[in-house]
């Protein structure tokens, strides 16, 4: 079966800067706000932001961290072994608006454990998600993306991968349907 | 991704090198965990944990438990001192009855050799040794290499001194084998009666003269007497062990080289050790102590993650 591609090139590209503007919108210079990547695939998307938006407001501080949420998740114990990844948050979250990425909000079950995570760091004045590609109808529990880059329409079995060219060598998002 | 290959954790002997590296990996996640303003994750929220102690520890029995608080487990402790053993019960029975609690870990330290892995067999829950007799210690073997990865980078090449009872010590049994599962070189040094006969069958180096083994290593991991162990006498006195064998600030800077310096704990302060030795930059006695928390968590986490 065929995987298409929902975004790449030129498009991927104009999307980002669209996020990137509508948070300008809210967030001004960022001076009382910071962004966090969900790890592992969600940090490429902060990191990417972040990366604009310090083209768009040179001078400006753009605050960005990385957070895992392995020991924070609901499936520990029901599935094959969890295993940590890094967190890097060099600032302090406490009172400052965090703005959550993940490169793909489905379930949103990643995004309850995040809140959870980001929580043992203080409490941040407001939290808002930030989501690449949001696979609509599909949520488990009550979460919704306050900036999405594109929305999609899929099925359990299928898969949505979001490659960077940073560290797959090209920026895309493709929907894999025979996801195993 | 792969976990541990073992269910439970009785020894060292049952770790290959990659299950020590995860359990490193997975430790300084855990550290960096345990030095944020909120220091529990909820991981084990689901696993009831017993801690057994039949044998008297004021360190491990409470790094296990703050790691088991830390990642949200239930606790009980049971210390054999004020417990129905005393009226005769047995292990099995004793464990059974603690098990029928619904309890799905035990972590448990026992004077026999072997007692963790006699339960291992007998028992349905998951096995943590926390030391059983002379035998083994896992969880302080991988804490003390955890803290030589954290001071030098890397275990692999280093050289490190096992100095003092060699014979009665499961830290010693424990420590050889995991330094050499992770590449080290390993060296033990005491009175020849306190040196096993044969523990050159495991790969290490035998040196009777302290201040020769100290010039060796990079390391050097000081041991308690276990006078409690002992049943005869092994050396004429404790002045004379201390004479030859406890390291003192004149000899650590009589050395052309910085060495560092480790002791699993309880310290007889003046006997293998002195004050201003154990007190000194050179030690990393107490980060072992904090590594504890964070290795213990590890293994915790491992073990528990496995799906049954």
């Amino acid at each position: 079966m065929q995987n298409p591609t929902l975004l790449d090139g030129q498009k991927f590209q104009i999307t980002i800067q669209r996020l990137c503007r509508q948070l300008i919108e809210n967030h001004d210079d960022f001076s009382n706000s910071v962004l966090i990547g969900i790890q592992p695939r969600g940090i490429y998307l902060a990191k990417r932001v972040a990366e604009e938006l310090r083209k768009i407001l040179p001078g400006k501080t753009i605050l960005q961290g990385d957070l895992d949420i392995t020991f924070y998740r609901d499936d520990f114990r029901r599935r094959e072994q969890l295993m940590p990844n890094q967190t890097k948050i060099d600032f302090i979250i406490e009172g400052k608006k965090v703005i959550m990425m993940d490169d793909v909000l489905w379930t949103g079950r990643t995004i309850r454990a995040a809140m959870d995570a980001m929580l043992a760091f203080g409490r941040p004045e407001k939290i808002e998600l930030l989501t690449l590609v949001d696979r609509r109808y599909s949520r488990h529990i009550p979460v919704s993306a306050d900036y999405v880059g594109i929305e999609v329409d899929s099925i359990a079995s299928q898969k949505v991968v979001v490659s960077w060219k940073e560290t797959d060598g090209e920026d895309k998002v493709v929907l894999l349907s025979d996801a195993k | 991704m792969a976990g541990l290959s073992t269910r439970h954790l009785l020894g060292i002997k049952d770790l290959n090198r990659a299950d020590i590296e995860l359990i490193f990996e997975t430790a300084d996640t855990f550290k960096s965990v345990l030095n944020r303003p909120i220091k529990k994750v909820p991981s084990l929220r689901d696993v009831t944990i017993a801690n057994i102690f039949f044998e008297n520890s004021t360190r491990t029995r409470l790094s296990f438990e703050l790691a088991e608080k830390r990642l949200s487990a239930d606790v009980v402790n049971f210390a054999a001192s004020s417990s129905s053993v005393s009226k005769g019960e047995t292990l099995i029975d004793t464990v059974n009855n603690i098990l029928a609690m619904k309890v799905d870990m035990v972590v448990m330290r026992h004077p026999y050799a072997g007692a963790g892995i006699f339960l291992s067999k007998h028992v349905n829950a998951q096995i943590v040794n926390a030391g059983d007799g002379a035998h083994e210690h896992p969880t302080q073997a991988l804490l003390d290499a955890f803290s030589i990865r954290e001071r030098y980078g890397n275990v692999e090449g280093k050289k490190v001194a096992i100095v003092g009872d060699i014979l009665h010590s499961r830290v010693a049994l424990s420590n050889i084998l995991c330094l050499k599962q992770l590449g080290a070189e390993v060296m033990v040094c005491g009175p020849t009666t306190l040196i096993p006969k044969y523990i050159g069958a495991l790969g290490v180096k035998v040196e009777h003269d302290l201040l020769k083994a100290l010039n060796w290593c990079d390391v050097a991991n000081m041991l308690r007497i276990q006078l409690e162990r002992q049943d005869i006498k092994y050396f004429p006195s404790l002045r004379e062990y201390s004479m030859l064998y406890g390291l003192n600030k004149q000899i650590l800077d009589s050395l052309d080289k910085e060495i560092t310096i480790m002791h699993p704990g309880p310290i007889n302060r003046g006997v293998e050790i002195t004050s201003d030795v154990a007190d000194s930059k050179q030690s990393i006695i107490l980060d072992q102590v904090e590594n504890g928390v964070a290795v213990r968590m590890a293994v915790l986490y491992l073990l528990a993650g496995q799906t049954q």
